[in-house]
């Protein structure tokens, strides 16, 4: 980022106060006074915007300012954690103090500090909060005014800017200390469409949105206009929405955002948290088959400017990109430093947090289902009679034995292998082993979905990226309606 | 590091005046600050202790009618001139809204008559960590013991929290409020025959440490809720009746929730627009939002506006008789504000529910599940299969087949789908079983008829 930013930590070289080798030395050492196996400091500085443009005006902006320290004292599976908001010397002091109180004896020495430097994924020519701010707003209003000219039955229309800079430094007792300077944004455009009068009025509504760890080039590629012609074709096709089938059926999941689906099946149950402990339903079985061949599953944190890309995870950590499933057979779990201690591999990289205000566990960053050979409208040929889905609205897995969930916001029926009419919102109900052993063809289609995604965990959200080729799917439960 | 609401009037007051000597013609600012520990113990062991208190600083500007928003966790001299230059910048570069405003001076409540709901107990803050994990341990431990199919944990959880905020306005409105809260969660995990595990959780909280339900039961009814789930499996796709238990019916109540919002409504985003005054539920249902009562999660004396907090009657017998508006939803809708208004952490402003409580029928819940021959028992959802424009609900589910008036087969991987309008207005029995746990709460419901994708 250009040194002339309004937004920079205090914490940076050259900040107001800098964190230096010495200060951080110096926490560390107390974090570890009463004992431990390890400690981390995790400095975070968080600015993030908000532009809302609505009723046809920027009807509000915001801007948002987070920052603090985050310590952390583990000794064996126990962790001690402890935040402070000012970063003075007292209150740092204290919170590696009030981190330390797990300890009981034992423990480690912090090892002499190493400045270390990460991958630079995310470089942007001009950080998106140096922009003028009248830039931002007329993307919105370019929003605005296409999505209003293309059909009069469109009603209402909201469109939304986000950007965020997240500038973090970590410094662990074993040595390592690293920065890394995380830039984001998100675009979206939602549009409500109306047909008829009194109670047979029909209202549906439609969104279109993505970004990614860039600036506002992302628009050279992905313009206002696209996603306001892409919310509104989505609000009139559901207009015609009928009733959704109810049971068993083949289905076929479009590129990209069903990604949504690997995220949910089978990427929370290979974190390596719940496999520690034995919760997950994928506990003890790496090296075993427990997807069609034609599957090979990568948490990929390395995608230039990807939503869920990172240089450096939050423990300080490189990551890579991990191969999870091969071939559908288990490779590996995604870890964090404790897991893979506990596992005795090398750790991944997936250590990520919400922010200073929280400890970090194993997450994912961008996981993709890669692509296969299949054309994709051989696909939807080999339907007789099935569900089409393209949007998602989310999911959500229990992981103790894989079952989820995922709701579709756009979806079609297939007959005689054509897509026709569209259905109405509906559940898509799976178990994720299960599901991932019924992929029976796959599409050479392989998409990364636009960035829009986040992922909650035990309460923390983080941003992620998805992404697939065409999928089909021999028999999944359609939770529609209509029973045939 | 203790904090009192008399420092961060201060604070506001101040940043209040920072605000209108830069040129803002409305400003109004929140202070909150919070301390909380949380313990987290798993098989025996403690696994968590995390500690930690904050504070942070929202301003909400108008310049005319250009508004903007703010907020800081950086409360230095630096960060607190910033909040300011900020929120006049973006004020700046937003575009005049007509209705843009305050509510009317006259309608702001005073200091004195805001009435003590007993949201705070003084002795939360003394419970320490040695407490606090000899809770999570003694929760955890009475349900391994409960049986020894439970094989697993995910552990349990004491977590303490304290916090206060108080609002300023340049309107002359100035209000403080205090809350504390307790809460235990236990969540353990047993395996089922065909290989899988089952997780299965149930959790307690109050506004007073002394009201806590006790850590043994709290663990022995976790133990209970996960071995019954042993067995689950789908069930074939039928239309046949459900009943909500609490926890899935304050779920169903939360979707209505998002629909009487005023903000939906002028948003054109919500399937009820346009039907106040008529039929949206079964007679059985009362639906009332009330901040007023004591010691209960949602309670606030005013509104993030500052008017006087009220109960507001939202459906009755059936009947919908009003949205929940803050003033600007008012102004959108020509209609009043039910001092509805809640005013997040960062300055801004919009309509929510308090107590948003579905009103207790007669009977118990066990002989509404008796009266029920064969329907669909349900405990849990998942997904978020809801679209508040149209109605439509679609959702994972799993509960017990009911047979007979008696709770049989675990199922699970099913779906259960119908749109919402019909489904409150299928609401043919409501059991007595409240418990405002949380601030959406719900008795035991039945809807008399929903589509189950299963087989």
């Amino acid at each position: 980022m250009s040194d002339t930013s309004r937004y920079r930590a205090p914490f940076a070289d050259g900040g107001a106060s800098p964190i230096d080798e010495a200060i951080a030395s110096r926490l560390l050492a107390i974090a570890l006074e009463k004992g431990g196996d390890y400690a981390d400091l995790f400095f975070e500085y968080g600015v993030s915007g908000s532009y809302a443009f609505d009723d046809g005006i920027l009807k509000s902006a915001g801007r948002y300012v987070s920052m603090g320290l985050g310590v952390r004292v583990m000794n064996g599976d126990a962790t001690g954690y402890a935040y402070v908001e000012e970063l003075t010397t007292e209150a740092m002091e204290r919170a590696a103090r009030t981190a330390a109180q797990i300890a009981r004896g034992g423990g480690a020495a912090p090892v002499a500090l190493a400045p270390s430097d990460a991958a630079s994924r995310y470089d942007v020519p001009t950080l998106s909060f140096d922009v003028d701010g009248a830039e931002k707003r007329a993307l919105l209003e370019r929003a605005d005014a296409a999505a209003r000219a293309i059909d009069p039955r469109i009603v209402k229309v909201t469109a939304s800017f986000n950007e965020e800079i997240r500038e973090i430094l970590v410094a662990t007792s074993t040595g390592r200390f690293v920065r890394d300077v995380q830039p984001l944004i998100r675009f979206g455009v939602r549009a409500i469409a109306e047909e008829g009068e009194g109670t047979d009025r029909k209202r549906q509504s439609g969104s279109s949105g993505g970004g990614g760890r860039m600036g506002l080039e992302y628009f050279d590629t992905h313009s206002p206009e696209h996603h306001a012609k892409e919310a509104v074709r989505q609000a009139l096709a559901m207009l015609d929405a009928r009733e959704a089938p109810a049971g068993e059926l083949e289905v076929v999941l479009g590129p990209g955002d069903s990604g949504i689906l690997l995220h949910e099946a089978v990427g929370h149950g290979l974190e390596a948290d719940f496999n520690r402990k034995g919760t997950s339903n994928y506990t003890d079985q790496v090296g075993e088959k427990v997807a069609s061949e034609l599957c090979t599953v990568v948490d990929d944190a390395t995608l230039p400017h990807g939503r869920g890309t990172i240089n450096v995870d939050d423990e300080g950590l490189l990551p890579t990109s991990a191969t999870l499933i091969e071939k559908g057979v288990l490779r590996g779990y995604m870890q964090d430093q404790h897991s893979a201690g506990h596992f005795e591999v090398g750790p991944t990289g997936n250590g990520r947090r919400e922010s200073f205000r929280s400890h970090p566990m194993p997450r994912m960053t961008n996981t993709l289902l890669l692509a296969g050979q299949d054309a994709p409208e051989d696909i939807i040929k080999s339907v007789k009679r099935g569900v089409y889905a393209s949007k998602f609205g989310g999911g959500q897995v229990d992981i103790s034995n894989g079952d989820f969930v995922f709701s579709l916001t756009e979806g079609y029926l297939i007959e005689d292998g054509k897509i026709t009419a569209p259905l109405k919102g509906v559940n898509l109900i799976g178990n994720g082993p299960d599901v991932m052993r019924k992929v029976v063809m796959l599409g050479h289609d392989m998409e990364v979905s636009d960035g829009i995604w986040t992922c909650g965990k035990e309460g923390q959200s983080v941003p992620v990226g998805v992404g697939c080729p065409t999928i089909k799917i021999s028999g999944m439960t359609v939770g529609g309606t209509q029973l045939s | 590091m203790t904090t009192t609401n008399d420092e961060i009037l201060e604070l506001a007051d101040a940043t209040v005046k920072a605000a209108l000597g830069a040129g803002a013609n409305v400003a109004e600012a929140v202070v909150r600050h919070g301390s909380h520990l949380s313990t987290k113990v798993r098989l025996g062991q403690p696994e968590l202790v995390e500690e930690a208190g904050s504070r942070s600083l929202g301003l909400r500007v108008m310049l005319g009618q250009q508004v903007a928003v703010t907020y800081t966790s950086d409360l230095s001299a630096l960060g607190r001139a910033r909040l300011v230059e900020d929120a006049i910048e973006l004020a700046k570069l937003s575009q005049p809204d007509p209705f843009a405003g305050v509510p009317d001076p006259s309608l702001l409540s005073k200091q004195e008559d805001h009435v003590d709901l007993d949201t705070f107990d003084p002795n939360m803050d003394a419970l320490m960590a040695d407490e606090a994990l000899s809770r999570a341990l003694a929760g955890e431990a009475a349900a391994r013991e409960a049986d020894e199919r439970i094989t697993n944990s995910e552990g349990a959880t004491f977590t303490r929290a304290s916090g206060g905020s108080v609002l300023v306005t340049s309107g002359g409105f100035r209000g403080s409020s205090e809350g504390t809260y307790a809460s235990l969660v236990v969540n353990p995990v047993a395996d089922d025959a065909d290989g899988k595990k089952r997780s299965g959780y149930h959790w307690a909280a109050r506004r007073h440490l002394a009201q806590l339900e006790d850590a043994q039961s709290v663990g022995k009814e976790a133990a209970r809720r996960t071995l019954r789930k042993l067995g689950a499996g789908k069930i074939a796709s039928a239309e046949m009746p459900v009943v909500f238990d609490p926890d899935a019916a304050r779920s169903i109540l939360g979707l209505l929730a998002g629909c009487i919002n005023g903000g939906a409504i002028w948003r054109r985003s919500s399937y009820l627009l346009d039907r106040l005054e008529t039929r949206v539920a079964s007679d059985l249902v009362t639906i009332v939002d009330d901040p007023l009562l004591p010691r209960a999660p949602g309670s606030r004396a005013f509104d993030g506006e500052g008017l006087l907090s009220r109960r507001n009657v939202v459906v009755e017998k059936g009947v919908l008789k009003t949205y929940l508006m803050d003033s600007y939803a008012a102004r959108k809708l020509e209609m009043e504000s039910t001092a509805s208004a809640s005013r997040g952490s960062s300055g801004g402003v919009g309509a929510s529910t308090t107590n948003f409580v579905l009103q207790p029928g007669e009977g118990s819940a066990e002989a509404l599940v008796a009266d029920t021959k064969r329907g669909l028992y349900v405990t849990e959802m998942m997904g978020f299969g809801f679209n508040g424009v149209t109605g439509d609900f679609s959702r994972g589910a799993a509960g017990f087949l009911i047979e007979n008036g008696e709770l049989t087969q675990p199922v699970s991987e099913v779906t259960i789908s119908l749109n919402v309008d019909q489904l409150f207005q299928r609401i043919d029995a409501v059991a007595n079983d409240l418990d405002l746990r949380t601030s959406t709460a719900s008795p035991t419901f039945r809807v008399s008829a929903m589509t189950i994708a299963g087989r």
